[in-house]
C-alpha cells in the first residue's frame, strides 16, 4: 500500500522585495522624470521668450555639487552592506546601513542650506514653485530611502542577517534615487 | 517575502471581541473586511465600491445628458455644471474604470498565478483606503466648487491633493499585482504559461506604473502653484491642460486592459480547446499598454490634418500611428485571435458554450475597439471632431468597456470569491444591457460629434437634432444604473444556491482546482503546472498527445 504524502510547502516567493523595489523605482524614475521634462519646457518657453531663467537668484554650486558627490558615495554604502550581510557579516552591515543614514541626512543638511542661502521666497516667483517644488520631491525621496535604510537596519540587526534580498532591494533603491539626483542637479543647478 | 499567514485565529478572535449575536456578528464581519489582508475581500472592496460609483456616475451622465436635451436654457443650476462635468470624467476614470479593473485583478490574479497571496498585501489594503480617502475627498473638492476653473482656492488644492492620494493608493495596489505576477507563480508557471486574464493585469499594472506617476509629478507642481504664485501653470484655470489627458483618449485604454484579458481567458473556455496564438496574444495586450507612453510623455496633441506638405503629414502620421493606432491594433489582434480560437480544425466543427463571462469579455472588448476607433478618427483634424462630444464619447465607450470587463470578471469567477456560480439566466441578459447601455450612452455623441455639438465647455446649449441625441444618451445612462443593480442582484440572490462545483466553466487554468468558494490561502496543496492549461490537462480530450 502506497500512503501519499502531505502536500509540501509552497514554493518562497522570488525575490518579492527586489522586484517591488523595483517596481517602485520605475514609478518614482517616472515621476520625477516628467516633473524634469516639465521644467525643462517651462525653462525653454521662459528662454524662447527672452526671459532670464532663474530670474535673479544664485544658487550656491558648491553645495549642489558635495550633494552629488554624497548620494554617489552613499550608493557605495548601501553596497557594501550588501557584501556585508552576503557573507553573514553583521557588525559591518550594521556598519555600512549606519554611514548610508548619516550622509543621507548630510544630504538633506545640504539642501537646507541651498534653500538658506537662495533666500528665495516660495511665492515670489514661477521659477521658485517649480524650485521648491522638484527639490522638496527629492528630499522626500531621500526621506523614504532613510526610512527604508532604518528599515532594512532593524531587520538586519535583529537577528533575520541571512535575509539579504531586503538589503539588496534597499541598496537598488539608493541607486534610483542617485541617478534622479544627477538628472535633477544636470537639469536644475547645472543648465540652469 | 510576506509575513502574513491565515490562520482563522483572527476570526476568532474577533468573534471573542464583538460577541455572538447579530449585532455583533455585524460588527465583526464588517471589521473582517476592513482589516482583512486576504487579496480576495481586498479586490471585491475595489470593485464593490467601482460598482457603487459606476451608479452614482450614471446618474450624473444622465444629468448632464438631460441638460443637453434643452436647447433653451439651464435643466439644472448653471453653475454647478462645470462642477458635474468633472465630476463624471473623473469618475469614469478613477472610480469606476480602474477600480472595477484593478479590482477584479487583486481578487483573482493571486489565484491564477498559483499563488497564497498577494505580494505585499498590507500594501495593497492600504492603497485601496488611499484611493478611497481621496475619492471622497475629490467629491468633498468638488461640491465645495474646487477642481479645474474652481472659485475656492482651498478647494482646488485639495482636489489636487486628493488626485494624488487617489494615484498613490492605485499605484501601490498595481505594484502589488504586477509582483504577484513576477515573482510568485506555482512551481512550473513561467511568463509563457501565465494566464491571459494575469497577463493582461500585468501589463496594466505595468502601464499604470509608468503613466499615473508623471500625473503625479504635475500634481506636485500644480499644487504649489495654485498655493502660491499662480505664474507658471494657469492657477485652476491651468488644471485641465496639464491633467486632461489622463481622462482622455489614449491614455484611458490602459484602464480597460483586462476586458480584453477576459475575451481571451473566457474564447478558449467557451470552445473546451488551447488557444492557437498565445504569444500573438500577449502581443497584442501589450500592445495596448503602449498608451501608456502618452500619459507618460505627457504627450496629448496628436491632430494630423492631410492638407499640409507630404512630410508634415508623415510626421504627423507617425505620432499618430504610435500613440494611438498601435494601442487600436493591439485591441484588433486580440478580437483576431479570439476568433482563431473559434477557427474549425481538420473535420471536427467547433462547438461553443455560450457563456456569460464570454460575451461580457467580447462585448466589451468590442466596444474597446470602438472607443479606440472613436480615439484615432478625433484626432484627424480634416474631421474637425476636435473639441466637440465625440471625443468625451470615445472616452465613454473605453469606461464602459472597462467597467464590463470588470463586471464579467467578478462573474467569472465568482465561484472562487463567493463560493457560488451565477446563473447564466440572470446574467447572460445583464451582459447585453450593459452593451446596449454603452452604445446608448456614448453612440449618439459619435453622430452628435458629427454635427459639431460642443463638449469640452460644460456648457450645452444644443439645437433640436443634438436633443434628441442625448436624449437617447440619457437613457443609455439609466440602462447602465440597470446593469449594475442587475449584477448586483444577482450576486446577491446567489448566495448560498449552487452546486459549489469547484470547476463549473470547465476552465482552463490552475485556480480550478481549489475548491469554491477560495480558502484563504488560495489552494490546500500547492499543484504543479505543466502546461498553459493544466486544468485541461486532466480531461481526455485535453490529453496532451
Amino acid at each position: 500500500m502506497t500512503l501519499a504524502l502531505p502536500a509540501g510547502p509552497s514554493p518562497a516567493p522570488r525575490r518579492q522585495i527586489f522586484v517591488g523595489t523595483a517596481l517602485a523605482g520605475l514609478a518614482g524614475t517616472m515621476m520625477m522624470g516628467g516633473m524634469l521634462a516639465v521644467w525643462a519646457l517651462i525653462r525653454q518657453r521662459a528662454v524662447d521668450a527672452g526671459e532670464r531663467f532663474p530670474v535673479k537668484f544664485i544658487i550656491p554650486e558648491v553645495a549642489t555639487n558635495v550633494m552629488l558627490i554624497t548620494i554617489f558615495a552613499l550608493c557605495l554604502f548601501a553596497q557594501w552592506a550588501v557584501y556585508s550581510a552576503r557573507r553573514g557579516d553583521r557588525s559591518h552591515t550594521g556598519l555600512a546601513l549606519g554611514v548610508v543614514l548619516v550622509l543621507g541626512i548630510a544630504f538633506i543638511n545640504a539642501q537646507a542650506f541651498v534653500y538658506t542661502q537662495m533666500e528665495m521666497p516660495l511665492a515670489g516667483s514661477g521659477y521658485a514653485t517649480m524650485f521648491y517644488a522638484i527639490t522638496g520631491t527629492m528630499v522626500a525621496i531621500v526621506i523614504a530611502g532613510l526610512v527604508y535604510t532604518v528599515v532594512a537596519a532593524f531587520r538586519s540587526l535583529g537577528g533575520r542577517d541571512r535575509e539579504y534580498e531586503v538589503i539588496s532591494a534597499h541598496a537598488m533603491y539608493w541607486y534610483f534615487t542617485a541617478a534622479a539626483y544627477a538628472a535633477l542637479w544636470f537639469l536644475v543647478y547645472v543648465t540652469k | 517575502m510576506t509575513t502574513i499567514e491565515h490562520t482563522g485565529i483572527e476570526h476568532d478572535q474577533r468573534a471573542v471581541l464583538f460577541g455572538d449575536g447579530k449585532v455583533g456578528s455585524f460588527f465583526s464581519a464588517v471589521a473582517d473586511w476592513a482589516t482583512s489582508t486576504d487579496h480576495k475581500k481586498i479586490g471585491r472592496l475595489y470593485a464593490g465600491f467601482g460598482m457603487l460609483a459606476l451608479i452614482g456616475v450614471a446618474v450624473i451622465g444622465a444629468l448632464l445628458g438631460l441638460e443637453r436635451t434643452n436647447a433653451n436654457g439651464y435643466v439644472l443650476p448653471e453653475d454647478s455644471i462645470l462642477q458635474l462635468f468633472q465630476l463624471h470624467r473623473v469618475g469614469l476614470v478613477f472610480w469606476v474604470a480602474i477600480p472595477l479593473t484593478l479590482g477584479a485583478a487583486v481578487a483573482i490574479v493571486p489565484m491564477q498565478v498559483g499563488a497564497r497571496a498577494i505580494a505585499f498585501a498590507r500594501l495593497a489594503l492600504t492603497g485601496f483606503y488611499a484611493w478611497l480617502a481621496g475619492a471622497v475627498l475629490t467629491i468633498v473638492a468638488l461640491a465645495g466648487n474646487g477642481g479645474i476653473g474652481g472659485g475656492n482656492a482651498q478647494m482646488v488644492d485639495l482636489f489636487l491633493a486628493a488626485h494624488g492620494l487617489m494615484i498613490l493608493g492605485i499605484a501601490a495596489t498595481a505594484g502589488c499585482v504586477a509582483t504577484t505576477v513576477l515573482t510568485s507563480r506555482a512551481p512550473g508557471m513561467t511568463m509563457r504559461r501565465v494566464p491571459f486574464f494575469s497577463w493582461s493585469a500585468l501589463v496594466q499594472a505595468l502601464a499604470l506604473l509608468v503613466a499615473l506617476p508623471v500625473m503625479f509629478g504635475v500634481l506636485i507642481y500644480l499644487f504649489v502653484d495654485a498655493r502660491n504664485a499662480q505664474l507658471v501653470f494657469g492657477g485652476p484655470l491651468g488644471i485641465g491642460n496639464w491633467i486632461g489627458l489622463f481622462f482622455d483618449t489614449p491614455v484611458v485604454y490602459i484602464y480597460a486592459i483586462p476586458v480584453a484579458g477576459l475575451l481571451a481567458e473566457a474564447m478558449p473556455v467557451a470552445f473546451g480547446r488551447r488557444h492557437p496564438m498565445r504569444q500573438v496574444v500577449f502581443a497584442g495586450l501589450a500592445l495596448i499598454g503602449v498608451a501608456a507612453l502618452t500619459g507618460a510623455t505627457l504627450q496629448n496633441d496628436f491632430a494630423t490634418t492631410f492638407n499640409g506638405d507630404g512630410s508634415s503629414v508623415i510626421k504627423h502620421l507617425v505620432v499618430l500611428a504610435f500613440f494611438v493606432a498601435l494601442p487600436l491594433l493591439g485591441g484588433v489582434i486580440t478580437l483576431a485571435t479570439a476568433a482563431m480560437v473559434a477557427k474549425p480544425s481538420g473535420d471536427a466543427k467547433p462547438s461553443i458554450r455560450v457563456i456569460s463571462p464570454l460575451i461580457f469579455g467580447l462585448l466589451g472588448t468590442l466596444m474597446l475597439v470602438l472607443g479606440m476607433i472613436g480615439g484615432v478618427l478625433v484626432d484627424l483634424s480634416d474631421l474637425e471632431l476636435a473639441g466637440t462630444v465625440f471625443g468625451e464619447a470615445a472616452t465613454v465607450f473605453v469606461t464602459f468597456a472597462a467597467a464590463l470587463g470588470g463586471l464579467g470578471a467578478l462573474i467569472m469567477w465568482a465561484p472562487k470569491l463567493w463560493g457560488m456560480q451565477i446563473p447564466e439566466k440572470k446574467v447572460l441578459p445583464l451582459a447585453l444591457l450593459g452593451t446596449l447601455a454603452t452604445v446608448l450612452a456614448a453612440g449618439p455623441h459619435y453622430v452628435a460629434g458629427f454635427t459639431g455639438q460642443d463638449g469640452e465647455t460644460g456648457v450645452y446649449m444644443g439645437d433640436g437634432a443634438s436633443s434628441a441625441l442625448n436624449g437617447i444618451v440619457l437613457v443609455g445612462y439609466a440602462l447602465m444604473v440597470l446593469t449594475v443593480l442587475g449584477v448586483v442582484g444577482a450576486i446577491a440572490t446567489s448566495r448560498g444556491k449552487g452546486d459549489q462545483n469547484a470547476n463549473p466553466w470547465c476552465a482552463h487554468t490552475i485556480e480550478w482546482s481549489t475548491t469554491s468558494p477560495a480558502p484563504a490561502d488560495n489552494f490546500a496543496a500547492m499543484p504543479t503546472v505543466k502546461s498553459a492549461e493544466p486544468e485541461l490537462d486532466q480531461t481526455p480530450e485535453g490529453s496532451p498527445s
